[in-house]
């Protein structure tokens, strides 16, 4: 349509597609919920030494994190890493016994929950069970005092908006798994909070909907210019929906970076561990040249990219070349096959090295079988070798 | 299959065959006796043919009756309400208390149970004595300058009611106020509810079943209660569980007291079967 009659445009920036049908797309929305950045877009949160404890254990020791305006921001982290208490932090079920939070530039200290601009969804999704669904979401609204027909009428575009529109009057125990979690999400949102919180949302759903629910919620927080901030534990879910991740390890921040970066520039043996499989090989620094660091492992001198006086190197399986010749190349190990598992997409190959480590690969699904009983060759390039400092 | 339907009615059969033995052929004794006429002998009444109404006419003609039903129907209220307003607090405390200190609470609640019921009613008597205990107190320190009226009063009936079914309506309370979700409270409180807001709107129609239970196992034994009346009332107090222990062992008419039975348990299951209609919808 565009390619045939080009329409004079405003601004040369605005993309081809839709321009001059919906004039004012990235900007104010028609729909009230929808919150157009000031122009000074200062962090939305703002962490300051963020320490809590809890009888004997610090759950958040040390946090200092800035969240932007419009974010969408993942916690991750393995079960009891605080990730869960730094959230709490936020909505304020929680007060810090250090530093301060800082909510749109309000200090947040001694302010309870409910005199919060912050919205939270709960992993049980904490519906009221004696309420209908409606009720359920214009409860926020009630609260706020808005009077009764306003209150249907944004609780029948909230209903529209999650897709539940007709299922107002039910109870939410008439509901399916993944219905409830969307009265839950439409219920976090009826106040159209500054900041919504999102206790691994999508922890309930069986796989299929877990995936498509993911596209939904990262759509929904871009149409409506809010900012989330997700807890998860499940990296996949972290990497597909997140424009930064904040990886947590016992109460710390372990790195803070766009999916890309957590994923390909791990700085921690626990990064690495955690985000996907890989195989870890650690050893003493053995010298940097040509861009590369060197390091001498039990299986050998290895060599990776990243930071001088790293003590380990991480390599992927999808990066690994399996040969039964020794391959010429900077990285060669040696070892034996133990076993394969078929995946459907590819192959993972389970080798024990001479060294007594355990290394997996993957290969296509329909490779060649490998000798079970003669020795194969492991070769990387040092580009997928991330050296890690700690 | 058979078997277990077998199963089922040998697990059935013995209490529903206690409950006809020891509850519906009682009942239907009373009932009967209650037709008859009073008479000297053993046992004392006789049964007609028609069935005589008289004991139901002496029901309907005298106003004594009906103010001992009134009465009892009152207290039994009155009691019900101060054992909500008292327990429901006691029963919240109690389900927010960290793990040992609840048990610790639960026990105290139930402690009572392990002395007689008529040992403690009676000992309240000497608290509440015109020379008992808290008026010797508030004498000696000067607060009052005779004696109150603290028994043989509506003041004692209600005192001792409340004192005795308080754990009846603690108990159901904790049961459900212990199972709700405290995420939902929180959930109140992110969406913007005041504590206030959140309980009125939140934990206290989530614990409507707690109440009902306890307001049920409260109201019903104080409607027919008979000691507390008796050792904490005075004649103005008159409740059907006194009045039907006079007829029965004083006045030895047994179709009047019969009568009086079938009344009361009328009284209360009418308003009982009501009840669970309205809750079952």
């Amino acid at each position: 349509m565009s390619a045939t009659k080009p329409r004079p445009r405003p601004s040369p920036a605005t993309g081809d597609e839709g321009a001059g049908i919906e004039p004012g797309k990235e900007g104010a929305a028609p729909q009230s919920f929808v919150r157009a950045p000031p122009a000074a877009a200062a962090s939305i949160v703002r962490i300051e030494g963020v320490r809590k404890r809890f009888a004997g254990t610090t759950a958040v020791d040390g946090v200092s994190l800035d969240i932007g305006r419009g974010e969408f921001f993942a916690l991750l982290g393995p079960s009891g890493c605080g990730k869960t208490t730094l959230l709490r932090l936020l909505a304020g079920f929680e007060q810090p016994d250090e530093g301060e939070i800082f909510i749109d530039g309000e200090p947040m200290a001694g302010v309870p929950p409910y005199r919060r601009p912050v919205n939270m969804m709960f992993q049980s999704y904490a519906l009221f069970p004696h309420m209908s669904v409606a009720a359920n979401i214009g409860y926020g609204l009630k609260q706020q005092g808005l009077p009764r027909a306003e209150i249907a009428a944004r609780v029948a575009r909230l209903l529209d908006l999650v897709e539940l529109g007709g299922l107002g009057e039910r109870r939410p125990s008439a509901l399916s798994g993944g219905q409830r979690q969307r009265v839950a999400l439409a219920r976090a949102l009826a106040r159209e909070p500054k900041l919504l919180l999102l206790d691994e949302p999508l922890a309930a759903l069986d796989r299929k909907l877990r995936e498509r629910t993911q596209l939904e919620l990262v759509a929904l927080q871009r149409r409506l210019g809010l900012t989330f901030v997700v807890v998860t534990h499940d990296q996949e879910e972290a990497l597909g929906m997140a424009t930064r991740i904040a990886v947590m390890e016992k109460g710390r921040l372990r790195q803070v970076g766009t999916p890309e970066d957590i994923y390909e520039r791990p700085r921690s043996r626990f990064v690495a561990d955690f985000i996907g499989e890989v195989n870890l090989f650690e050893g003493t620094p053995a010298g940097a040249e040509g861009g590369l660091v060197w390091l001498d492992t039990a299986d050998g001198r290895l060599a990776g990219t990243g930071p001088s006086g790293a003590i380990a190197l991480s390599v992927r399986p999808e990066d690994i070349e399996i040969a039964t010749h020794r391959p010429n190349a900077t990285n060669v190990v040696v070892g034996r096959v133990e076993g394969a598992r078929y995946r459907g997409d590819d192959m993972v190959v389970h080798v024990r090295l001479e060294s007594g480590k355990a290394v997996r690969a993957t290969r296509l699904p329909h490779a060649p079988p490998l000798p079970a009983d003669a020795d194969v060759f492991l070769s990387w390039s040092p580009q997928d070798a991330v050296a890690l400092a700690e | 299959m058979i078997e277990s339907k077998r199963l089922r009615a040998g697990i059935l059969l013995p209490p529903y065959l206690w409950l006809l033995l020891f509850f519906l052929a009682p009942f239907l004794i009373v009932l009967a006796i209650s037709f008859g006429e009073t008479a000297i002998g053993v046992p004392p009444f006789t049964l007609g043919w028609p069935p005589s109404l008289f004991s139901w006419e002496i029901l309907a003609g005298d106003s004594l009756y009906l103010r001992a039903w009134g009465n009892s129907l009152l207290f039994a209220t009155i009691a019900t309400l101060c054992c909500l307003l008292l327990g429901y607090p006691m029963a919240y405390a109690i389900a927010r208390a960290p793990g040992r200190r609840r048990d610790l609470l639960l026990l105290f609640v139930i402690l009572p149970f392990w002395t007689s019921f008529l040992i403690r009613v009676y000992a309240w008597t000497g608290l509440l004595r015109p020379n008992g205990t808290i008026n010797e107190a508030l004498l000696w320190l000067g607060l009052i300058e005779a004696p109150l009226p603290l028994m043989n009063n509506a003041f004692g009936v209600v005192l001792g009611l409340v004192y005795s079914y308080l754990p009846f309506m603690v108990l159901p309370l904790y049961a459900t106020l212990e199972k709700l979700d405290a995420t939902l409270l929180e959930a109140a409180a992110d969406l913007g509810a005041t504590p206030r807001r959140a309980f009125l709107s939140v934990t206290l129609p989530l614990s409507l079943p707690g109440i009902l239970a306890g307001s049920l196992l409260v109201f019903i034994p104080a409607a027919g209660e008979f000691v507390v009346p008796d050792l904490l009332g005075g004649p103005d107090t008159l409740m059907i569980g006194k009045v039907l222990w006079d007829e029965f062992f004083t006045n030895r008419d047994w179709p009047v007291a019969s009568a009086l039975a079938v009344s009361m348990l009328v009284l209360l299951g009418v308003p009982l079967a009501l009840l669970r209609r309205a809750f079952a919808s």
